[in-house]
């Protein structure tokens, strides 16, 4: 198994919202991180959960269908996924695998924060 | 509670910017193999694991390259240039040389044992699109009609001193036809596809006998009746009409 070069940090921004801040690499390597980190914002009481992507320096294809899974674990606990801080690049490639359809993709924290209400 | 993070302001290129296929529109075929039944893949839109109908299930099969002296650089390198070799017999790779990024390919699928239409064309003439490439892995997504929405992955990794290669497939089926045929029996059918691929592959690299594992999850139990429309792109209804509409092409090139 490749390391995992990821870090997740958990915000809670007030009572129903968290954001995990994302730096590293999203690969098939990292479900146990995002998993633990989603798990605790839910422990939290999150209901919109905010995904931080400005730190994102890495992601393959495994990544992407990491986020997939953790997008419908997201949605069968009738909570919110919502992302900003992605780069051109990785907008491209939600654009691509149609993730941008399913997760409310935003430019700014703030918006992202204004979005999940 | 923290303060905002924000985004830099000057994007560097990203490491992983040449290993991704960029959006498309429409997938366009590129010169293939004349024998090809090419139906179902030009003009098409992808459809992720998101945009399906059926069940969402996550289906890992793995194959241990027991003594095997390769890297997974070497295992990866060797199935993209020899991708199309290692399927059940019936069953036809139409790509461009290798597996790239952006390629697309035309998929003439038989039926099990390659049980073929009557004339010898496909059951099924479908594609995919390769969305991801790079040294230890690759990655195909569906375009409409394709039994399954979703992604497809290839890899290979080293665990416990060994290379293992991997197929890892996060689908749905695309509409209510092909749901109702996973459910009587054909998603036993995609498991005795990728175990064949991966024993041949594994034969390849002259391992011989060796039993690929298969880990199921069932990751979305639910099915999405927004989706249920998707049957109008349906692969296997559209190259069977396509089958039988063969005689109609026969008397009309006889007629000019």
């Amino acid at each position: 198994m490749a390391p995992v070069k990821l870090d997740i940090t958990t915000r809670k921004i007030n009572a129903k919202t968290s954001i995990l801040d994302i730096r590293g690499e999203v690969t098939g390597s990292a479900e146990s991180i995002l998993m633990a980190a989603y798990a605790e914002a839910t422990a939290a009481g999150a209901q919109a959960i905010i995904l931080n992507f400005g730190g994102l320096e890495y992601m393959n294809s495994s990544g992407i269908g990491l986020l997939v899974t953790m997008l419908i674990r997201i949605q069968r606990e009738k909570q919110r996924l919502l992302a900003f801080g992605l780069s051109d690049h990785y907008r491209q490639i939600f654009d691509l695998t149609q993730l941008d359809k399913a997760i409310g993709i935003h430019p700014t924290e703030a918006a992202a924060l204004a979005a999940a209400g | 509670m923290s303060e905002p993070t924000s985004q830099p302001a000057t994007q560097l290129p990203s490491r992983d910017a040449a290993n991704w296929a960029k959006p498309v529109d429409g997938l366009k075929v590129g010169a293939i193999s004349p024998e090809a039944t090419n139906l179902n893949v030009e003009g098409k839109q992808l459809s992720g694991p998101l945009a399906g109908f059926g069940q969402m299930w996550q289906k890992t099969y793995r194959i241990r390259l027991s003594g095997a002296d390769v890297t997974p650089e070497q295992v990866i390198k060797l199935w993209k240039e020899n991708f199309p070799q290692f399927w059940p017999k019936g069953n036809r790779f139409f790509g461009g040389v290798g597996i790239e990024p952006g390629q697309v390919a035309v998929l003439n699928l038989a039926g099990p044992g390659g049980l073929n239409a009557p004339g010898g064309g496909p059951l099924i003439s479908t594609g995919i699109m390769v969305i991801y490439a790079d040294d230890e892995s690759f990655s195909f997504m569906t375009p409409q009609g394709h039994m399954f929405a979703g992604m497809i992955t290839f890899s290979a990794e080293r665990a416990a001193e060994t290379t293992c290669a991997q197929v890892q497939a996060l689908v749905r089926a695309s509409d209510p036809i092909y749901e109702i045929g996973f459910r009587l029996g054909l998603l036993k059918e995609e498991d005795r596809f990728w175990k064949y691929t991966l024993t041949a592959l594994a034969d390849f690299f002259g391992v011989h006998g060796a039993e690929p594992d298969l880990k199921i999850v069932l990751v979305d139990p639910k099915v999405q009746w927004a989706q249920a429309k998707n049957v109008w792109h349906n692969s296997a209804v559209r190259t069977g009409l396509y089958t039988l509409a063969a005689p109609v092409r026969w008397i009309r090139r006889l007629a000019k």
